[in-house]
């Protein structure tokens, strides 16, 4: 693969706190590989910026290998930028060319406030495992693992949504702000395991009340989210979050 | 002397015999108890979530934004367990003896038997939690292979066996947060432990978003912080993983335990540009099926395509013919060194090897036509059907492979080499995981305890979830026992004062330095330091040279570091100077150690001792301990031994031939 350099302009959203009103501010950046990454790209803006006694872009990264689900980055209006099945970090600046401008933007999203710049609180997805996300089976309380044989095809397909990395690109890509992807994915995950059984009804509604509670918007099948989730889950996962939620309702006491 | 604490008898009855006895504290109690649990990785969250779920008050912490972010989730490839599914020979006895000897006798034989005991528990928890494990048509689990062993006992969940296992381990935990029982601090950092009358009794940490310092009392403190690896800058680390909690731990009384004892893991994605911010594993587990070599002639500069099998050196197969691409971590890395230094290096760094899946294609594409009955496929067929099966087994880590590189591994071998991991050493702790420290315990690979010199692949989910899930919630017990009756310490008590003010005295004076050179201009040369001297080879005169340039950078540091932006505010650059501030403190300790360390074992190669045909020489007769260094002042430690007595696994010269 051929490398090359390329200056480009970049605006990215500043905002100094959750209180404060924010806007966008221009950098020009030169000589950027092709085999960086985004981030490395920001990394070398950003030590700019404290070279130049200014204060630095502050934005969410960590493992910077696409499986964290930390990076949050809404890039040219769209979240994770332009490469499918993608997370912020993993996307690579040979992306884009020469001369490109490139618009940076947190999550935006009235369930993910702004904590500062780019970063943005997602703790409203913790509260909705909290409701439900789970089985209760406390340590040391399992029977022998292989003495409940499941289906390769449910065992799979629950972990196609269980590969879910809780990042929020779906929520920022809704124009509902529907957090009905990430919500659908879980209560998959485990509503396709017979461990899951037990409770499979009250984790359905008791998730979705909280989905509800913070402010997430109703899903009206757009499918933004599934076209830029970086794990590919499944629209098919909000069909079944349906079904199981119109289940639990009608025959919940 | 060091007390290790080990229960006597014959090892494999010392954990049944220790349950069976310990002290136990009774529900009510339990509810008085505050357990203070940092970090919330494997073995923090499972720890967290089964502490909980006993009674005890959890307090956890996190600095990244959730907990199920901890860098846990990034491992790959699997977790072992004794469970002999696969009926090839498994049993705990064997998976000790692989972990001891994987280890180069270089770990506690008690703590490794009692990890293979409770292994086969953990993969039952999980599945009971719901992690979707592989499975075959069947219905059962399904197994696969990783280096250093001859069986298949590695459970895996495709290549994303550490995020199935960590969010199983995080919904646990949010189920207590939901119950009341565990109260969550994500983006909080800790800075200080706080010591009254000698034993752990809370914690400093820094909201990392307001930037407020905040107290918190607890009767015991668990340090699940994960390892130090980003000492070396360039990692398979998360950018945030850091030593803080750990060496303020050590800073205050906690003896670390052979901190030299680092892993460099063989297939990592080579390093491409200055710019590099960190380093990308490819999963053991593709020395399953991949084969791994280089050309046989120096400075070949060919297409790996180009050059014809008869002029490869599958180099691993020709010196290790038992083991073959499955040897362990540490000789698979500096078998690649070797080549790379030798000239037989490839692609444009020089710094790489092939890791080769066309003849895992073919063998796969062959097995699948012969299950269609098709008996004389033509060769695209084969290389078809080959490429589906790779996919479903690898097919994540291939494409996350294409995503860096921007090349199909598909259709040309991937470049790899050697990064750093992973890191054996860490806090020392006794048998029940408590540091030297009263009331301080630390789990995981924040602890030195469990893979000697190197660790097995597969090994750090199941050591993680080993001490969160299984062996705290019994040993904490037996210090608990003896805290019923001490009453919640208010932190306006003067030790918690003081450990305040020691913190924000530090990050004024950081703030105040007001230098020119950026933190991250002094992580990158600290790293650099840490590779080129201590790294995958290391000899006397490097570490010695090693010792005076961190001590030269240390002052640097604390002369011209330069951190923009307040103290009470959202400030990452601040929260890197704290964290680089003591990786060098730390690198320093690791060259003493490497440096104090005359003998090779597992990771830890010194090149003054090496056998003829360049394998890490051993030296039971004076290095068969744990070095655990006591703190004493600035770049001053004095060495605490304990003694390594093995009387199961007698020690003998390592081979994989």
């Amino acid at each position: 693969m051929e490398h090359y350099s390329m200056n480009l302009t970049l605006k990215v959203w500043r905002q100094k706190n959750k209180d404060s009103k924010g806007d966008f501010e221009t950098y020009k950046v030169e000589n950027i590989s092709s085999e960086m990454s985004f981030l490395e790209m920001m990394d070398v803006l950003n030590d700019r910026l404290i070279r130049e006694g200014k204060e630095p872009i502050a934005f969410d990264h960590d493992c910077r290998e696409g499986i964290c689900g930390t990076c949050s980055m809404y890039i040219n209006g769209r979240p994770h930028g332009p490469w499918h099945a993608n997370t912020t970090c993993q996307l690579h600046m040979r992306a884009y060319k020469d001369g490109d401008t490139i618009v940076v933007e947190p999550w935006r999203a009235k369930a993910f406030p702004v904590v500062k710049d780019l970063i943005v609180d997602r703790s409203a997805f913790d509260r909705i495992i909290q409701a439900g996300g789970y089985i209760s089976v406390n340590t040391g309380n399992a029977v022998d693992a292989n003495s409940l044989p499941i289906e390769k095809e449910k065992a799979d397909e629950s972990f196609a949504a269980a590969a879910c990395i809780g990042c929020g690109a779906c929520v920022a890509a809704c124009k509902n702000s529907s957090a009905m992807l990430f919500v659908s994915a879980k209560v998959s995950h485990l509503a396709l395991l017979p461990q899951g059984a037990p409770e499979r009804k009250t984790r359905v509604l008791n998730m979705i009340a909280q989905m509800d509670k913070e402010g997430f918007g109703a899903c009206t099948n757009t499918q933004a989210c599934e076209s830029v989730c970086p794990k590919e889950i499944s629209m098919t996962n909000i069909a079944k979050l349906n079904s199981e939620y119109i289940i639990s309702g009608l025959t919940s006491r | 002397m060091i007390k290790s604490g080990i229960p006597s008898g014959p090892l494999e009855q010392k954990w049944n015999d220790y349950k069976g006895h310990v002290k136990l504290v009774n529900p009510a109690n339990k509810r008085k108890l505050e357990i203070i649990i940092v970090g919330t990785g494997l073995a923090g969250a499972s720890a967290a979530a089964s502490l909980a779920e006993l009674g005890y008050q959890v307090k956890a912490f996190c600095f990244q934004d959730s907990p199920r972010r901890a860098h846990s989730i990034a491992a790959q490839g699997g977790i072992n367990a004794a469970k002999n599914y696969q009926n090839d020979g498994d049993s705990v006895f064997r998976l000790f003896y692989d972990t001891i000897k994987g280890g180069d006798y270089r770990a506690r034989e008690a703590n490794v038997h009692r990890l293979a005991e409770v292994s086969a528990s953990i993969i039952d928890q999980c599945v009971a939690q719901g992690v979707p494990f592989a499975r075959e048509y069947g219905g059962l689990l399904s197994n696969r292979s990783f280096g250093g062993t001859q069986v298949q006992r590695t459970f895996y969940a495709a290549g994303q066996t550490g995020q199935q296992l960590l969010i199983g381990a995080y919904q646990a935990l949010e189920r207590q947060v939901a119950l009341g029982n565990v109260k969550m601090y994500a983006r909080h950092e800790m800075l200080e432990v706080v010591l009254i009358d000698g034993k752990a009794r809370g914690i400093i940490v820094r909201n990392l978003i307001t930037g407020a310092l905040e107290r918190h009392f607890g009767h015991a403190v668990l340090l699940c912080t994960g390892g130090y690896g980003n000492v070396f800058y360039l990692s398979t680390n998360a950018m945030g993983c850091n030593v803080t909690a750990a060496w303020k731990a050590h800073k205050k009384g906690a003896y670390f335990g052979n901190p030299c004892f680092t892993q460099i893991h063989p297939t990592c994605i080579p390093v491409s540009g200055d710019y590099q911010s960190k380093l990308t594993l490819m999963s053991e587990s593709l020395r399953n099926d991949g084969r791994i070599w280089v050309p046989k002639e120096k400075n070949d500069s060919r297409k790996a395509t180009d050059i014809p099998e008869e002029e490869r050196d599958y180099y691993l197969e020709r010196r290790y013919p038992a083991f073959g691409n499955l040897v362990p971590r540490d000789v698979a890395s500096r078998a690649a060194k070797e080549r790379c230094d030798a000239g037989y290096g490839v692609g444009t760094s020089k710094q790489a090897v092939y890791l080769d899946y066309a003849d895992a294609i073919n063998r796969y594409g062959k097995i699948e036509c012969g299950k269609h009955g098709n008996e004389n496929p033509s060769k695209e067929e084969v290389i078809r059907l080959g490429k589906e099966v790779v996919k479903e087994k690898y097919g994540n880590l291939f494409d996350m492979y294409e995503k860096i590189t921007g090349e199909n591994p598909y259709e040309v071998p991937m470049r790899i080499y050697p990064a750093v991991h992973y890191t054996m050493g860490g806090l020392w702790v006794d048998y029940e995981l408590m540091t030297s420290i009263k009331g301080l315990y630390c789990l995981g690979e924040a602890n030195f305890s469990d893979h000697g010199a190197n660790r097995l692949g597969a090994s750090a989910l199941m050591q993680g979830l080993a001490d969160g899930y299984f062996v705290i919630p019994y040993t904490i017990g037996n210090y608990l026992a003896d805290e019923i009756r001490t009453k919640e310490i208010p932190t306006d008590h003067p030790a918690f004062v003081e450990a305040e003010k020691n913190v924000s005295d530090r990050i004024l004076q950081l703030k105040n330095i007001n230098g020119k050179q950026t933190v991250e201009s002094f992580h990158k040369r600290l790293g650099k330091i840490m590779w080129d001297k201590c790294g995958m080879a290391r000899n006397a005169q490097g570490l010695g040279e090693a010792i005076t340039e961190i001590q030269q950078l240390k002052k640097e540091f604390w002369s011209d570091v330069k951190i923009p932006g307040e103290i009470n505010e959202m400030n990452p650059e601040l929260d890197k100077a704290n964290r680089v501030a003591d990786f060098i403190e730390l690198g320093e300790l690791m060259c003493i150690d490497a440096l104090n360390r005359n003998e090779s074992c597992g990771g830890h190669f010194r090149e003054e001792m090496q056998t003829e045909d360049g394998e890490a020489k051993r030296d039971d007769a004076n290095y068969s301990f744990v070095a655990a260094w006591e703190y004493k002042g600035d770049h001053n430690w004095e060495l605490h031994k304990e003694d390594l007595i093995f009387e199961v696994a007698k020690p003998t010269q390592r081979s994989y031939k």
